[in-house]
């Protein structure tokens, strides 16, 4: 693995100068993030023509990943980095990262357009996903078994949701995985007893639940009043500088933030 | 008599090596040297392999190896029910990202076995009957046609098969047997079958096809009607050729990854039904992999993961292959 590793390392400082020249900034991570990630990076590219943008997904984690394994400039992350994570950076590059927030985002829960529900408790939403809850009827709803649709433990929601709904404690083992939010929208719209969760950027063509009552939109996330909004983060290893600095203080100039309303998501400021 | 005596002398002609031209000199180290490209090239695929499977197990021997992860992951907890959560009965739980890791294999085995299943007991019928009738009853003209036709969908993405069980099939199915869950092990195991049946058809028309004619025609010539030849004579003369085809088609099933990723519902769940999610072993390593902290060990567990699918997949090849000795010893009648 030592000597793989070294190889790897081998092959990509070799790439390395020819990366830089060319003017490349590599972003990764959050699959919550990458639309708009990649809006903003044909703004700037449009204004910048010399530097080139590079944005892909994956999950928060894989992200995360490969900022420790320098294979990334930028890491985009629908959460926080662990504690672990944070040791293992400052172990390869001694560093702990730079952590910029650059728009909000509420997690929605979604159901099927014809469900007559609009509204659960995070309580509520607890026993659903632990698998205490098995059928609508519980919950007040009609009399069906709920279809339970989770993201796969690479993404930053899945994370997001286990600490902020589930209180820490694991999914029910009959909650499906599916790869990226957008899987999770199009499955739910198809499932007529289906509930799922993830970006309030993705919803379309399904109902969004509220949550205790407090409907997902602009104001309640910004305000913090919706009890599901979380930050959206870029991580570097180090202070941007040079053309990932450029890129991070377009994302975050009203014009950034604009685009960060168009997508649907909500901005920091 | 007088024969062999020819053939001999033209044997020992050949033997004494005349003395060789410069130029024949040369034309016999051009061969040499082609010789040893193609030996090396074999080499460095089978080194290839090996090196592969050596790094694979070297990062899952870790699991072993490793004071941290063997005491989160040991093969009891990997193979006996465990307590999940306080005040439920132990169970087989398939959670590796969690406070306390919880790394039951049996989920992703049932899965494993349930899409394969699936898969095999539609596509091996579907496979064998259509390489039957396309060696056996088939127009020539028809037979021309459906080999290429059934060989181009070998060569269709995985990807593209999966979004096609995940966007049409799933929604169809759900609708005919009113499944559930939408998507689940049925689903997932007829889009694997869509894959795999290129590669039993192929395979078994090809043995079908190298039956030699004289069996045809002396079952033929004895009175039996085509089908009976086709059933009784040609298909079990093919047997060996036909179990490879479903072997490498069980392989093919046991190891694909996207069909399964995207049509399953990838829930661990243990269950006997087949209208459940279930969550492959090759469908983890794929959704899990690429989050992983690098030496950790839900990281080794993934690779033992890989390490038991080569595994059985090695048993297998070992069955089918002593199972095929053992028919072609009954087929020649013990003498070959």
């Amino acid at each position: 693995m030592k000597n793989f590793l070294k190889s790897f390392l081998a092959v990509f400082l070799l790439a390395l100068p020819v990366v830089a020249q060319a003017g490349t900034v590599t972003v990764k991570g959050s699959d919550t993030m990458v639309i708009l990630t990649q809006r903003w990076a044909e703004e700037f590219m449009k204004k910048n023509s010399g530097t080139k943008l590079q944005v892909t997904g994956g999950g928060s984690g894989t992200g995360i990943s490969a900022l420790i394994n320098g294979t990334t400039d930028i890491c985009m992350a629908s959460r926080p980095m662990k504690e672990a994570e944070v040791e293992k950076l400052r172990g390869r590059f001694n560093t702990t990262g730079t952590e910029i927030s650059v728009a909000k985002d509420g997690v929605t829960f979604y159901v099927h357009e014809s469900n007559p529900l609009s509204s659960l408790t995070l309580e509520q939403l607890k026993g659903i996903y632990l698998g205490d809850i098995t059928n609508w009827k519980a919950v007040g709803g009609p009399d069906a078994p709920i279809v339970v649709y989770s993201r796969e433990n690479s993404s930053g929601t899945y994370v997001f949701v286990k600490d902020n709904v589930l209180g820490g404690e694991d999914y029910a083992a009959t909650a499906q995985t599916l790869p990226g939010t957008a899987a999770v929208v199009n499955a739910v719209s198809k499932e007529k007893f289906g509930i799922g969760y993830g970006g309030a950027a993705y919803a379309k063509g399904i109902k969004e639940l509220k949550v205790n009552n407090v409907e997902p939109n602009a104001d309640n996330i910004k305000t913090g009043k919706y009890p599901l909004a979380r930050d959206l983060y870029f991580y570097l290893r180090s202070k941007p500088t040079g053309e990932a600095k450029a890129f991070i203080d377009f994302a975050l100039s009203p014009e950034g933030q604009e685009i960060v309303k168009k997508v649907g998501y909500f901005p920091v400021k | 008599m007088d024969r062999e005596t020819v053939m001999q002398q033209g044997l020992a002609e050949t033997m004494v090596a005349p003395p060789l031209s410069p130029a024949a000199r040369r034309r016999q180290l051009r061969e040499k040297v082609i010789a040893g490209v193609i030996t090396a090239m074999a080499f460095t695929g089978i080194a290839a392999l090996v090196l592969i499977i050596v790094f694979v197990a070297k990062e899952a021997l870790a699991l072993f190896l490793d004071a941290h992860a063997r005491e989160e992951a040991s093969l009891a907890k990997m193979f006996t029910p465990q307590v999940t959560r306080v005040g439920r009965p132990a169970g087989f739980v398939w959670q590796p990202v969690s406070s306390v890791p919880k790394v039951s294999m049996i989920p992703l085995f049932i899965g494993t076995l349930k899409t394969t299943a699936v898969s095999m007991l539609v596509a091996v019928p579907v496979g064998v009957a259509g390489a039957l009738f396309a060696a056996e009853f088939a127009p020539r003209r028809l037979r021309e046609l459906l080999k290429p036709v059934i060989e181009l969908l070998a060569g269709i993405p995985s990807v593209v098969l999966g979004f096609f069980a995940l966007m049409v099939l799933a929604t169809f199915l759900q609708d005919l047997f009113g499944f559930t869950y939408r998507l689940n092990a049925v689903v997932a195991g007829l889009g694997l079958a869509l894959a795999i049946v290129p590669v039993i058809f192929t395979v078994s028309e090809d043995a079908l096809t190298a039956v030699p004619r004289s069996y045809r025609e002396a079952s033929l010539a004895l009175g039996a009607t085509p089908w009976e030849t086709a059933w009784k004579v040609v298909l079990p003369a093919a047997a060996p050729g036909i179990l490879a085809a479903c072997v490498l088609g069980f392989g093919r099933a046991i190891g694909e990854t996207m069909i399964v990723l995207m049509a399953s519902g990838n829930a661990a769940i243990v269950s006997a039904s087949l209208g459940d999610s279930v969550r492959s072993l090759s469908a983890t390593i794929a959704a899990e992999m690429g989050e992983v902290v690098v030496g950790s060990p839900h990281y080794s567990l993934l690779f033992f993961i890989g390490v038991e699918l080569f595994v059985f997949t090695f048993v297998l090849n070992m069955v089918a292959a002593s199972w095929t000795k053992k028919v072609l010893k009954r087929l020649t009648g013990g003498a070959g």
